[in-house]
C-alpha cells in the first residue's frame, strides 16, 4: 500500500521515530518552559545541562563502574544541584532586571562549560552503549524498532506527564504557580518563596540532564551534543507559546512528528521545517498556540 | 675572560658570519612556519592541537638532524573553520609577521580562501587538512601543495574495494552541502565504473544528529552497501545508529572520509568490519610506530593521517629552503617538487605540477574486538593503494597548469 507515493511501512516507521525525536524535544522544552515560566528566564545553558547529564552518565560508566539505571537517577541530582548552585550564586541577582540579562549569563555559562569539556574530552565524543536490558530490538513487520528507542517514548512521556501533573494538580504546584503570581502575597502567607524558585530552576535543569541519559545510548556523547539540539528546542517552546508547561509537552511531540514526515517527502527541508512553522506560528498567534497572550 | 671562552666565542661569530654570508636569502634569517587550524571545532581532534605538535616535532628534529644556519619560528592561530577569518590571518601573517608559509588548513573553504591569499603575497600554502579536490583541479595554483589526501583518494580507495567485494548495489547519505555532493559524486563514478549500481541517496541537513529516519529510508532501498558521504560527528552517529537499528549486520556501511580518532570514539563493537581509506596508520612498521609514540607521549592520542602529513610536509618544506639556501617561494617550491619525499609517513611521494603530493594510500578494515590486541590496534591492512592508482591521473586534471 502506498500514501502519496511512499510505501506505508516506511511512511509508518517515520512516524514512529518522529515520535520518539518528539519525546526527546518535549522534555527538553518542558524544562525551559517551567524556568521561563517561574523564574522569568531565558535558561540558554539547557543544552549544557543537558550535555552534562549525558557526560556524567558516561563517566559514571567508565570510570566508576555505575550503571545506566543508576544513574538516570545521579546525573539529574548532580546537575540539578549545579543548577541550584548557579540560581543561588548568579541567577538570583537578574531576577529583577530585564530578560536579556539572563540570556546573556546562561549563553555565556553554556560556552565555558562547553569550552572545559571540550578541552577535557576532545571533539569526537564518547561511545555509550546501550544497556543490556534494553539493547535488541522488536520486529513490527513495518519496522525494526530498537527497544532502548521504546524506552525513550516511555520515560520520557511519564516524566513530562508527572511534571504537569505535579504543576498543574498539586499542592506544591499551586505555591509555585502562586508564587510567580505574586510572589510577596505568597511570601506574607508564610511561604518561602526565593527556596521554591531554586528548587524549580534545579528541578528544570534536572530535566534537561535526564533527557541527556536518555540521549546518551542513541547519541555519541560529545561536547557540542547540546548546542546542536537547543536552538530547535528553544523554537518548540516558542511556538507552544513560552511557560506554557503542557503546551511544550504537546508542541514537542508534534514537531518531531512533522519532521519526520519532513524526512519522507523532502528531507532538505527537515531542518527548517520548525522554523517555518515558528514564523507561521508567530504571524498569526504571537503568544504561541498555548500561550496567554 | 678566559682563553677557552674567548676562542669559542671566537669561532660562533666566525661561523655566525659564514653562514650568514651563505644564506644571505633567507629573509632575515628566519623561517616563520603558521600552522593556521581549527583547535576548538569538529576538526580539532583530527588536526588542531595535535598539527601544531607535529609541527613542533619536525622543527625541533630537522635542526637535531639538519643544523641549519637559520632560525625556525612557528606560531599557530585557530582559524574556527571560517574562510574570513582564516584569510584576514594568513594575511597578517604574510604581511605584516613575515611568515613564509601558512600550513595545516583544515576545511575546504578555508584551504581555498588562504591558497588565494597565499598565491597574491607570494607565499606557500602547505595543506595537510583540507579533502576537496578543487585545490588541485579549476583552484590550483603554484604555491600550494595539497599532501596528505583528498576525496578522490577516499572514494576511490573505499568505493572500488567495496564494489569489487562484491557490494554492487549502494545507496549514499550524504551532508547536504558541496563537500557531501563531492564525495557523493565522485564515489559514485568509480561504484559504476567497477560495475556496481546507485539505486539512491538521500541528502540530510548539516550538522544532522538523528539519522534513523534517512537510515530507514536506505535501508528499505534493499541496497547492499550504505555509503556515507559525510564526515565528523554526521559520520559517528549515522553509524551508531545504523547498528541500534540493526542495519549494519545485514547491510554493510562504507564511510567516506573517516579517521582514526573517529573509530577510537566509536569503538571497535560498532565500526567492526567496516572499510575505508587512509593515508597513514601508526602501525605500519617500525619507522611509523617510532613516531607516532614520540607524539602519542604528548598527545595521549595516535596521530590520524593529517597529523603525520603535517610533520612530514613542515619537515620536505625546511629541507627544501636549506638545499635552496632561501625562502623565495619559486625557488623553495622548484625543489620540493624536484625532490621526492621518504620518510615515515611517505615512500617516494612526489608532488606533481598540479600541487598534488601523490604517495601510497591504505584500504583499511576495522579489526573486531577481539582481533585488537593493545590499545589503538584497530586496522587490518587490506590493500597498499599504489600513488600511481590512488590520486586522479594527471591526465584527467582541470588545472591550468598541467600542460597536456
Amino acid at each position: 500500500m502506498e500514501i502519496l507515493g511512499v510505501p506505508s511501512a516506511l511512511l509508518g516507521s517515520q512516524l514512529l521515530v518522529g515520535l520518539i525525536n518528539g519525546s526527546f524535544y518535549a522534555i527538553l522544552s518542558l524544562g525551559l518552559a517551567i524556568i521561563f515560566g517561574l523564574l522569568n528566564i531565558i535558561n540558554f545553558a539547557h543544552g549544557a545541562q543537558y550535555m552534562m547529564g549525558a557526560f556524567i552518565a558516561w563517566l559514571a560508566l567508565t570510570k566508576f563502574n555505575v550503571n545506566y539505571w543508576v544513574a538516570l537517577i545521579a546525573a539529574p541530582l548532580l546537575v540539578g544541584l549545579f543548577g541550584v548552585i548557579l540560581e543561588r550564586t548568579m541567577l538570583r541577582k537578574l531576577y529583577k532586571l530585564d530578560h536579556l540579562y539572563g540570556l546573556l549569563l546562561t549563553f555565556g555559562l553554556a560556552l565555558i562549560i562547553e569550552g572545559v569539556f571540550r578541552d577535557q574530552f576532545g571533539i569526537s565524543g564518547e561511545s555509550y552503549d546501550v544497556p543490556d536490558a534494553l539493547a535488541g530490538g522488536i520486529n513490527l513487520g513495518f519496522m525494526f524498532l530498537p527497544i532502548y528507542r521504546a524506552w525513550v517514548i516511555v520515560a520520557s512521556l511519564t516524566v513530562c506527564f508527572g511534571t504537569w501533573y505535579m504543576i498543574e494538580k498539586t499542592r506544591l504546584g499551586a505555591y509555585l504557580r502562586a508564587g510567580t503570581e505574586n510572589s510577596q502575597m505568597v511570601q506574607a502567607l508564610g511561604i518561602n518563596v526565593p527556596l521554591l524558585i531554586t528548587f524549580t530552576y534545579g528541578y528544570g535543569v534536572a530535566l534537561a540532564a535526564f533527557a541527556g541519559v536518555l540521549a546518551a545510548p542513541v547519541f555519541q556523547v560529545n561536547p557540542l551534543m547540546g548546542s546542536n539540539l537547543i536552538i530547535v528546542v528553544f523554537a518548540v517552546v516558542v511556538i507552544g507559546g513560552m511557560g506554557s508547561i503542557l503546551g511544550s509537552i504537546v508542541t514537542g511531540i508534534g514537531l518531531g512528528l512533522i519532521e519526520g514526515l519532513t524526512r519522507v517527502f523532502y528531507p532538505e527541508a527537515s531542518a527548517v521545517v520548525v522554523f517555518v512553522i515558528m514564523v507561521i506560528v508567530l504571524l498569526v498567534r504571537p503568544a504561541g498556540l498555548f500561550g496567554k497572550a | 675572560m678566559t682563553m677557552k671562552k674567548a676562542i669559542s666565542i671566537a669561532c660562533t661569530t666566525a661561523l655566525a658570519t659564514l653562514s650568514a654570508g651563505a644564506h644571505a636569502q633567507v629573509s632575515g634569517g628566519v623561517v616563520k612556519i603558521g600552522v593556521l587550524t581549527d583547535l576548538s571545532g569538529t576538526y580539532s581532534d583530527l588536526a588542531g592541537s595535535g598539527a601544531v605538535l607535529a609541527t613542533k616535532m619536525a622543527v625541533e628534529d630537522f635542526i637535531a638532524k639538519e643544523k641549519p644556519s637559520f632560525k625556525i619560528e612557528v606560531v599557530s592561530a585557530d582559524h574556527q573553520n571560517k574562510a574570513d577569518i582564516a584569510s584576514n590571518k594568513a594575511r597578517e601573517w604574510f604581511e605584516r609577521e613575515g611568515v613564509d608559509t601558512a600550513t595545516e588548513l583544515v576545511t575546504t573553504s578555508v584551504a581555498l580562501a588562504v591558497m588565494k591569499v597565499a598565491k597574491e603575497k607570494d607565499r606557500i600554502a602547505l595543506m595537510s587538512g583540507p579533502a576537496s579536490t578543487p585545490i588541485t583541479n579549476e583552484q590550483c595554483n603554484d604555491v600550494t601543495v595539497h599532501y596528505t589526501y583528498d576525496t578522490y583518494a577516499l572514494a576511490n580507495g573505499t568505493a572500488k574495494a567495496v564494489t569489487k567485494q562484491g557490494g554492487k548495489s549502494w545507496f549514499f547519505l550524504t551532508a547536504d552541502y558541496a563537500f557531501g555532493q563531492a564525495l557523493e559524486k565522485d564515489a559514485s563514478a568509480v561504484v559504476t565504473a567497477n560495475g556496481g549500481k546507485v539505486l539512491g541517496s538521500v541528502r540530510h541537513p548539516f550538522p544532522g544528529s538523528d539519522f534513523s529516519s534517512f537510515l530507514l529510508k536506505a535501508q528499505s532501498s534493499g541496497a547492499q552497501v550504505i555509503g556515507l558521504a559525510n564526515a565528523g560527528a554526521d559520520t559517528t552517529n549515522a553509524i551508531k545508529q545504523a547498528a541500534e537499528f540493526g542495519i549494519t549486520p545485514t547491510q554493510s556501511l562504507a564511510g567516506l572520509l573517516m579517521f582514526i580518532t573517529d573509530i577510537h570514539s566509536l569503538g571497535l563493537k560498532t565500526t567492526q568490519g567496516m572499510y575505508l581509506t587512509e593515508g597513514f596508520y601508526w602501525d605500519l612498521n617500525d619507522e611509523t610506530r617510532a613516531w607516532s609514540k614520540r607524539f602519542f607521549g604528548v598527545q595521549k592520542k595516535m596521530p590520524t593521517m593529517v597529523q603525520a602529513g603535517q610533520y612530514s610536509s613542515v619537515y620536505h618544506y625546511l629541507k627544501a629552503v636549506k638545499a635552496a639556501g632561501t625562502d623565495d617561494t619559486k625557488k623553495v617550491m622548484a625543489q620540493m617538487k624536484k625532490t621526492p619525499i621518504n620518510d615515515f609517513f611517505a615512500k617516494n611521494g612526489q608532488i606533481r605540477e598540479d600541487g598534488r603530493m601523490v604517495h601510497d594510500m591504505y584500504l583499511m578494515q576495522v579489526k573486531k574486538p577481539a582481533e585488537s590486541k593493545y590499545p589503538w590496534d584497530y586496522y587490518h591492512v587490506r590493500q597498499v593503494i599504489p600513488a600511481a592508482e590512488a590520486f586522479q591521473p594527471l591526465a584527467q586534471s582541470r588545472c591550468p597548469l598541467v600542460k597536456k
